[in-house]
């Protein structure tokens, strides 16, 4: 990327400028070198992965075998079939899937409200509102006092986040006031002018931020392992926790695949969304 | 910025008393209707934010146990003792050295490849580098809880790794019930987990340098390590010391690995400040338990602030 921008005005200049950028896409030692180091480097970072997938169809016989087998040699869904059978795998995906949504809507919907306020409006206690949003430690108090079990308490603790409506806030400011304002003279309330005109305009951070939530739900452990205390509230990663450290922490077929089963959907929805995890990622760290 | 655009326009028309007046409890309205707006976060905030933080604190400074929540006001005050008695403790002492470690070499370690990996894909280009993206990325979006088990499967004894090691004849520990190898095991699967996020970062800190400063560098046949050393890692510093801070935050309050992994043994060689904290709520110290989450939020809250100077130099 950084080298096609500058092309244009390369082309025109000096010929003698001309070899060296050729040199530059030919394959040097150098270059070989670094492709070499970055694709053993990928393969080592995906090894476990590969190794969760592999050991999820392999026989709980040949996942104790020595030395371990790569190719697993009798293929089974055993593992799998276990999950959806007498683990009640339905119940916590369902659980998951119930809180991922809600924290997304609640995020949406709440964070962008603020997030309006913030930008376009004016009020005593704004600064300190601001203050709350951009300097709060990410710190939740482990706390187990009084706490139900239910999906409220699941999910309101995340239901608003600040940097939720920091990235609403920062948006939000790039919309024109001249717009508004001829909203509010032909009468609309600031409620009509949130719902139809600002929210149909934050497509893009909408998305980031429907996306990082759901993640951040969906890989939630801490909280809904103190929160939810009957298996009818477990979250998928509760359970394959619970799981993992009980009776069943060596049946290492049985967790894999729990594992493959969390990771699935992530993955799934990383490969096709990857662009606004990334720029997500990349905009809470750089405004 | 409104107000003084509304203030402005109203004044300008005939009618200016009128309108004066309008303005001003117009302004009062917006005042209501914007902490109307701001009413749902700022109640999930209140609830959930302020009153662990403020209870808390007050039940550090308190004998507070699991015996005292059905009569939360009969506690004694008794100063700074629970702080005193945590510093005091060999334990807690010796979770500070463990989430110390686990910073000071977690943290460098994680950058150091972050910002090779940001480097190397930054030069290079082509479908190769999005695969390369995502195969780098994708331990950031993944479950802890689910990473666990697979790490747990490679490090154990007889496991993926210490057969790997075996085929050129070394006999690996086990890594996971060694207290020499236990914490350093965590802080590779930290750095695992944590790159992605920073090379993200690095990327677009990279992408951001003018193309023209390090054209120019080029043309006064700088070498390539001289234009890192002097040219790009100089413009990079903010964002360096950026993703320092925010990686840093994530990392004092390790905890998810040990506990997924270790349960923070073997003989607390992984046990960290926020582990410990989590125990003394799960003993009933909810006063010790107080003190020792308030020690680790001061230093939570001085990152935070330092990150906060930081993003505001940005602007």
């Amino acid at each position: 990327m950084t080298l096609t921008t500058p092309a244009a005005p390369a082309a025109v200049a000096d010929r003698t400028e001309q070899p060296r950028r050729r040199a530059e896409k030919r394959v040097t030692p150098g270059r070989a070198l670094t492709y070499g180091v970055l694709v053993v480097g990928l393969i080592v970072w995906i090894l476990p992965f590969a190794w969760m997938l592999l050991g999820s169809v392999k026989t709980q016989r040949e996942i104790l075998q020595r030395p371990p087998t790569w190719w697993p040699q009798d293929f089974t869904w055993e593992n799998f079939g276990a999950w959806f059978g007498q683990l009640n795998f339905g119940q916590f995906f369902g659980n998951s899937i119930v809180v991922a949504l809600f924290t997304v809507a609640g995020n949406l919907v709440f964070c962008s409200m603020v997030g309006y306020a913030l930008a376009k409006m004016d009020f005593p206690g704004k600064k300190a509102l601001f203050l709350v949003v951009t300097f709060v430690p990410l710190f939740v108090m482990v706390s187990s006092l009084g706490l139900v079990d239910s999906y409220a308490a699941l999910i309101l603790p995340f239901v608003t986040t600040p940097l939720g409506v920091f990235l609403m806030r920062q948006f939000m400011l790039g919309i024109p006031d001249p717009l508004l304002e001829a909203a509010r003279i032909d009468g609309a309330g600031e409620l009509r002018i949130f719902a139809r005109i600002v929210m149909p305009l934050c497509g893009p951070p909408l998305a980031t931020l429907g996306i990082l939530t759901f993640l951040a739900s969906w890989n939630n452990f801490l909280w809904p392992l103190v929160a939810a205390q009957t298996e009818a509230k477990y979250t998928l990663p509760v359970a394959l926790s619970l799981y993992s450290t009980g009776q069943s922490a060596t049946n290492y077929g049985l967790l894999l695949a729990g594992s493959v089963l969390v990771i699935a959907p992530i993955i799934l929805l990383f490969v096709f969304l990857q662009r606004y995890f990334i720029q997500g990622i990349a905009s809470t760290g750089l405004k | 910025m409104t107000q003084a655009v509304v203030g402005a326009t109203g004044r300008a028309p005939a009618p200016g008393r009128a309108r004066a007046g309008g303005a001003s409890s117009r302004r009062r309205r917006q005042g209501w209707v914007a902490w109307g707006f701001a009413l749902p976060f700022v109640a999930v905030f209140a609830v959930f934010m302020v009153v662990p933080i403020v209870g808390s604190f007050a039940m550090s400074f308190t004998d507070f146990t699991a015996r005292d929540i059905r009569s939360p006001f009969a506690v004694n005050f008794v100063g700074l003792e629970q702080y005193l008695s945590v510093l005091g403790d060999p334990v807690f002492l010796t979770s500070l050295g463990v989430t110390a470690t686990f910073v000071v070499v977690g943290i460098p370690v994680t950058m150091a490849i972050a910002l090779a990996l940001a480097l190397a894909l930054n030069a290079s280009h082509g479908r190769f580098v999005s695969i390369l993206r995502v195969g780098f990325y994708a331990p950031v979006v993944t479950s802890i809880v689910a990473v666990a088990v697979v790490w747990r499967y490679i490090l154990q004894p007889e496991g993926l790794l210490n057969s790997a090691l075996a085929l050129i004849g070394i006999q690996g520990p086990d890594w996971l019930n060694d207290t020499r190898t236990a914490l350093p095991s965590l802080i590779a699967m930290a750095v695992w987990r944590n790159v992605g996020t920073l090379m993200v970062i690095f990327l677009a800190g990279l992408q951001a340098i003018p193309t023209d400063v390090k054209e120019a560098a080029l043309m006064d046949g700088a070498s390539s390590w001289r234009r890192l050393t002097s040219i790009t890692l100089p413009l990079l510093r903010p964002t360096l010391l950026l993703g320092a801070v925010l990686i840093s935050v994530g990392f004092l309050q390790f905890f998810e690995e040990a506990f997924v992994m270790t349960q923070g043994g073997p003989l607390n060689s992984t046990l960290s400040v926020a582990y410990y904290t989590f125990k003394q709520f799960g003993f009933g110290q909810y006063g010790t338990a107080s003190a020792a989450s308030y020690l680790l939020f001061l230093a939570i809250a001085l990152l935070s602030l330092v990150q906060f100077r930081v993003l505001r130099s940005k602007d």
